[in-house]
């Protein structure tokens, strides 16, 4: 079931297009942010409220990158693997993180702390290596800098 | 030298300010534009100019709007979309204009609505660009309250309102149908052109896409007039560009300089040339899918005509530099995973073709390639090519990969000799 204040939010978005079923990955986004990632029945409750099918709805949630249709951790590491940030190193940083976590790109800690993803150019190039912690933007990243980051992330 | 773009931007990274912008003469354009100029004379004035497209494409921005019918009563209902889902790889000039100057990009909306006679606009922004979105946001509010945006913008009864739509991240929303699809809450597929987005685009009506770079130099031209515009650049076409390189450079970044000016210059002078230990082979002058420019080559200057001699494309313009220490196979191969994973599955020559080109490249990079190998590579650049996919996906796709085939032969073949990559011990 969605909350109230989930539909509110996602009527409210509608507004801004001719037709509701225009705010889809509104909505996606809206539950999203509420509940981490989106579940079959947050696909079904969103078709339900915009009078879509359920396939559009998952349709649109699976084609979007950060759209999660799996279970993610509380915070999303995203590295970019982009060509500027891998000519600055970013597989060290990768290989740094991945090895003190103890997982691999696609993976969740076991404490469902932190999901480690690949992502593809933050167009933060002239800072390179780059990545992304839940909303939160670092740049010129050096294996110094990885472990004072992480601990921000509880 | 004039900077329009950028004159006003903030060395501190702070985003320039309503008051600041209206105190430095912003906005009195559009006082201008919407009481003495008819939306003809608006078109006219940045066809002049030869304003051409900043998202890659180099289309002319004043011809692209007059295919919007002058007709309002015929088609009451159009729209300005903003693309600014900047994730071209090794792309980052629109981030600058966003968060540091925003009411210089909205001024720019407005005029181009009202040339186009559109109430409604939107700006289609990337989901990483968070910091964008809070500037936009907040500069949009601003302006409203300015009595810039809304019913009767300054008692002209012209009306204009402007949204934020934030993406959830696929590169295919760069693309200006697949953007308009993803606008209406669908996949980004791209639609089959014709009907082009001027007749039919955003739910089915008339639409205009630009990009960020691009509005946000219209209020220069109409503030100064066409032929101020086009003295701008070195070449003949018109202005400035938000030239940037990336990569083992001593001072990576963006700079605004005349359209026109040489690669070399922008790498050896303001990029300050590379760093200590590393030697210049190539570079990719405008993002992932502009073919490579060697270092012998780079004289070229930067405009849309200069490259495509040297078949090349000026694309973004922003220069992502290939090292000596970096292996050219890697780096072709990075590009294609990108393009392999970006690709929206929607035409069967990109959904198929481009994973099989990776794979091949990763296996010659990993020293399990054979030298056919390569005449498959080359047959996915024919195949790939233009005419034979529904966009321009794939077809950029192959840019980097024909050019690269060509320059670093030599390359791919001691990997394949070699059995190992050589640039890994």
């Amino acid at each position: 079931m969605l909350t109230e204040k989930e539909k509110y939010e996602i009527l409210d978005e509608a507004k801004l297009y001719p037709y509701p079923s225009a705010a889809c990955l509104d909505a996606l986004k809206i539950v999203q942010h509420r509940r981490g990632w989106i579940t079959d029945e947050s696909v079904s409750d969103i078709a339900a409220l915009l009078s879509l099918s359920t396939e559009h709805v998952d349709g649109v949630a699976t084609f979007y990158s950060r759209i999660y249709r799996h279970e993610v951790g509380r915070h999303v590491i995203l590295i970019c693997d982009g060509i500027s940030c891998m000519i600055m190193g970013y597989e060290p940083v990768y290989e740094y993180i991945a090895e003190k976590l103890g997982i691999r790109f696609g993976e969740t800690t076991s404490d469902k702390r932190f999901t480690l993803l690949p992502v593809s150019c933050l167009g933060d190039c002239d800072h390179a290596p780059s990545m992304m912690i839940n909303n939160d933007l670092y740049n010129d990243l050096t294996l110094e800098k990885i472990d004072h980051l992480l601990e921000k992330y509880v | 030298m004039e900077k329009p773009l950028t004159k006003h931007i903030m060395q501190d990274g702070s985003q320039l300010e309503l008051k600041n912008y209206v105190q430095a003469g912003g906005y009195l354009v559009i006082h201008k534009v919407l009481k003495k100029m008819s939306p003809a004379d608006v078109i006219n004035e940045v066809k002049a100019a030869n304003l051409l497209g900043r998202g890659g494409a180099g289309f002319s921005a004043g011809v692209k709007w007059s295919f919007i019918t002058a007709d309002k009563e015929a088609e009451p209902i159009r729209y300005l979309v903003c693309n600014a889902d900047e994730m071209e790889p090794g792309t980052f000039k629109d981030r600058l204009l966003m968060e540091q100057h925003p009411h210089q990009l909205i001024a720019g909306m407005i005029i181009t609505s009202y040339a186009i006679q559109a109430n409604k606009a939107y700006i289609f922004l990337r989901w990483a660009y968070k910091k964008s979105e809070t500037v936009l946001r907040k500069a949009i509010a601003q302006a409203y309250e300015a009595g810039y945006l809304g019913k009767n913008i300054l008692g002209s009864g012209y009306d204009l309102d402007l949204y934020v739509h934030t993406s959830a991240g696929r590169y295919m929303c760069g693309e200006e149908t697949g953007l308009l699809n993803a606008l209406e809450g669908k996949r980004a597929i791209p639609r089959d052109k014709p009907p082009f987005p001027a007749i039919s685009g955003l739910f089915g009506k008339p639409t205009v896409v630009n990009n960020v770079e691009t509005l946000s130099n219209v209020p220069h031209i109409l503030e100064n007039g066409a032929g101020w515009f086009k003295s701008l650049s070195l070449t003949g076409e018109g202005g400035t560009k938000l030239y940037g390189v990336s990569g083992r450079v001593k001072n990576p970044g963006l700079w605004e300089l005349p359209l026109g000016t040489p690669m070399r210059e922008i790498i050896e002078n303001y990029a300050g040339g590379m760093t200590n230990g590393y030697k210049l082979r190539a570079a990719l002058p405008g993002g992932a899918s502009t073919d490579f420019i060697m270092e012998s080559q780079m004289d070229v200057a930067m405009d849309f005509a200069s490259l495509v001699p040297l078949k090349s494309r000026l694309g973004t313009g922003t220069i992502i530099v290939l090292d000596d220490k970096t292996c050219p196979v890697a780096f072709i191969h990075n590009l294609e995973k990108f393009f392999a994973l970006e690709s929206c599955g929607w035409c069967t020559p990109c959904r198929e073709g481009l994973p099989w080109v990776e794979k091949i490249l990763k296996s010659i990079e990993e020293g399990n390639g054979k030298e056919s190998d390569l005449e498959i590579l080359k047959f996915h650049t024919h195949y790939c090519a233009p005419g034979h996919t529904f966009c321009a996906h794939a077809p950029g796709a192959m840019e980097p990969l024909q050019s690269g085939l060509i320059y670093f032969h030599d390359d791919f073949i001691r990997h394949i000799n070699e059995k190992h990559c050589p640039w890994r011990s």
